[in-house]
C-alpha cells in the first residue's frame, strides 16, 4: 500500500530522517515509535505532503510522491501532532469546510459529517467555536478532520497525547474500530497503547530506522518481554 | 477550481467572524471620507476626482491591514499544515485567499457609492469618471491585495507582513510625484509607469487604455506567481 524507500529530509545541516524505508500493507495498523526528535513527524510530514524529502521516494498505490501528490492526498486523512485547526471557526462549519474540499458529495455531506460526530463523540460541541474547546475535544475534531470522507489511509501522529485516561481508551477504540477497514500508521509515547493496537512497529532513533517487526519477534530476537525494554534496548544505542 | 471554491467561501466568512472586518471598514470610510468631504464643499464641483485621487494612499495602508493575516496566521497557528495536506494544490489557495480579499474590498468600497448619489443630487455628475474610477479602484485593490497577500506569504508575523505590503503599495503609489523631483526627465516617464497611481488615474479618468488594465493584471500575475514560488520555497 505504501513503499517508503531510502527517505532522506535534512532541515539546513541538521539530518532529521536518514535513509529510512519500510512498507506498509493495506489493512495493517502499523505503530511508529521512537523518542521525541526521532524524525517521525517529518515522515508523516513527507508522507502528506507538507514537506518535500531531500531524497528518496514514497509510493502509495501507484502514486510516486514527487509526481503525483493531488492523487496521494486524496487517499490520506492526517492528524498532525498538535491538531491546530482555525480557532473561530464553528466546529460544525470547519467539518463542512474540510467535507466540501475532500468532495464528499453534497446530497451525503450532512449525513457523514453526522457520523463522524457520533464516532467522536462531538454532537455537544458542533456550534462551539474551536477556540471555546478543551484540548480533548479540539483532539477530536481533528480525529474527525483526518476521517472525513473515508480516506483509506490514516497518519495519526499522537492521536492519543493531551486526553484523559477515558478519552484515551474511547480513542484507542476508535482506531481499532476504523482500523478494520482501512491502512493506519500511527505513532504514540504510550507503549501498551502501540502493544495494544498495533500489528507491526517500526522504531526509529535520531533519524535511522532500528526496528521494523512484529512485537513477538522482537521479543525473541532480544529475549525481552516488556515493550518498556525493548524500546528502551533500541533507542538508548548511542 | 472547484476547491477554489471551497477556500474563498472560507476565507470570506472568516473575515466576518472576527472584528478586524468591521473595525477596517469602519476605519477605512471614516478616512476617506473626511478627507474627502473636509474639502468637497470648498471646490464646489460634483465630482468625485478628488476622492479617486485620494484612494491609492487609503488603499496603501488599508489593504495590508485586510490581507496580512491570509498567510501569516495560518503559519503561525500551524493550521497551514492541516489545509495543505488536504487535496488542495496551491493554485487553489492562493486563488481563493486572494479572491476572498478582493471580494472583501469590494465589500468595503460599496457604502462610498452612496457619494456618488448624494453628489449627483446636489449638481451635475458624470458617471463616466465614476464608473471608470470604481473600476480601476477594484483593479487597484485587486493589485494591493496580491501584494498583500505576498507579503503574508513570507512571515508568521503578521505586523511585518503589514509594514511590507505598506512599504510596497506606498512605494507603488507615490512613484508618479515623488520621482518628478529627483530623476532627469528622460527617466520620469519610466518611472511613472510603474507607478500604480499614475495607471489608475488614467483609469479614473474615464479613459479605459488596454495598457492600464494590463499593468494591473500583470503585478496581479507577479504578485500571485511570486507567491506561489514562496511556498514551494517553504517545503
Amino acid at each position: 500500500m505504501i513503499a517508503i524507500q531510502d527517505l532522506t529530509k535534512y532541515y539546513g545541516d541538521l539530518c532529521a530522517v536518514d535513509h529510512v524505508s519500510f512498507d506498509i500493507h493495506k489493512g495493517e495498523i502499523l505503530g511508529l515509535l521512537g523518542p521525541n526528535g526521532a524524525g517521525k513527524t517529518t515522515i508523516y510530514r513527507i508522507l502528506t505532503g507538507y514537506l518535500r524529502p531531500t531524497s528518496g521516494d514514497i509510493r502509495v498505490k501507484d502514486f510516486h510522491i514527487n509526481e503525483n501528490l493531488a492523487e496521494i492526498k486524496k487517499l490520506i486523512g492526517y492528524l498532525p501532532e498538535a491538531a491546530p485547526i482555525y480557532p473561530e471557526m464553528l466546529v460544525y462549519e470547519y467539518l463542512d469546510f474540510v467535507a466540501d474540499v475532500r468532495g464528499v458529495a453534497s446530497n451525503r455531506k450532512v449525513a457523514h459529517i453526522r457520523d463522524l460526530a457520533d464516532l467522536c463523540s462531538l454532537n455537544q460541541v458542533m456550534h462551539m467555536t474551536i477556540n471555546e474547546l478543551s484540548k480533548g475535544y479540539r483532539q477530536r475534531v481533528g480525529i474527525a478532520h483526518a476521517l472525513m470522507g473515508d480516506p483509506e489511509i490514516l497518519v495519526l501522529d499522537e492521536p492519543t497525547s493531551g486526553l484523559d485516561p477515558n478519552q484515551i481508551v474511547e480513542t484507542r477504540e476508535i482506531i481499532r474500530r476504523i482500523g478494520k477497514e482501512k491502512t493506519i500508521i500511527f505513532s504514540t509515547h504510550i507503549l501498551s497503547e502501540a502493544e495494544a493496537t498495533c500489528d507491526r512497529m517500526v522504531i526509529v532513533n535520531q533519524g535511522r530506522k532500528v526496528a521494523d517487526d512484529t512485537l513477538d519477534n522482537l521479543r525473541k530476537e532480544l529475549k525481552e518481554q516488556s515493550i518498556e525494554a525493548i524500546f528502551h534496548i533500541l533507542t538508548q544505542g548511542n | 477550481m472547484q476547491n477554489t471554491k471551497h477556500i474563498f467561501k472560507k476565507e470570506f466568512k472568516a473575515y466576518f467572524v472576527s472584528p478586524i472586518a468591521y473595525i477596517v471598514i469602519s476605519v477605512f470610510l471614516v478616512i476617506i471620507g473626511w478627507l474627502f468631504f473636509s474639502t468637497f464643499f470648498l471646490e464646489r464641483q460634483a465630482s468625485l476626482t478628488r476622492f479617486f485621487s485620494l484612494l491609492p494612499v487609503t488603499f496603501a495602508f488599508v489593504i495590508p491591514a485586510v490581507t496580512m493575516r491570509l498567510f501569516s496566521e495560518e503559519i503561525n497557528v500551524g493550521s497551514f499544515e492541516l489545509l495543505i495536506t488536504l487535496p488542495v494544490t496551491f493554485r487553489d489557495i492562493i486563488l481563493g485567499k486572494f479572491l476572498a480579499a478582493v471580494a472583501f474590498v469590494a465589500i468595503m468600497l460599496s457604502p462610498t457609492l452612496l457619494y456618488a448619489v448624494t453628489i449627483s443630487l446636489l449638481g451635475e455628475l458624470d458617471w463616466g469618471p465614476v464608473i471608470g474610477g470604481y473600476f480601476g479602484a477594484l483593479l487597484l485593490g485587486a493589485a494591493f491585495c496580491a501584494i498583500g497577500l505576498l507579503a503574508s506569504s513570507v512571515t508568521r508575523n503578521q505586523v511585518i507582513a503589514f509594514i511590507i505590503a505598506v512599504g510596497i503599495c506606498f512605494t507603488l503609489t507615490l512613484l508618479m510625484d515623488f520621482v518628478l523631483f529627483f530623476l532627469p526627465s528622460s527617466l520620469v516617464g519610466v518611472f511613472q509607469y510603474l507607478s500604480a497611481n499614475f495607471h489608475f488615474q488614467s483609469i479614473a479618468k474615464g479613459m479605459l487604455d488596454s495598457r492600464n488594465i494590463l499593468y494591473f493584471l500583470a503585478l496581479i500575475f507577479v504578485a500571485l506567481f511570486t507567491t506561489h514560488l514562496v511556498m514551494q520555497e517553504k517545503k
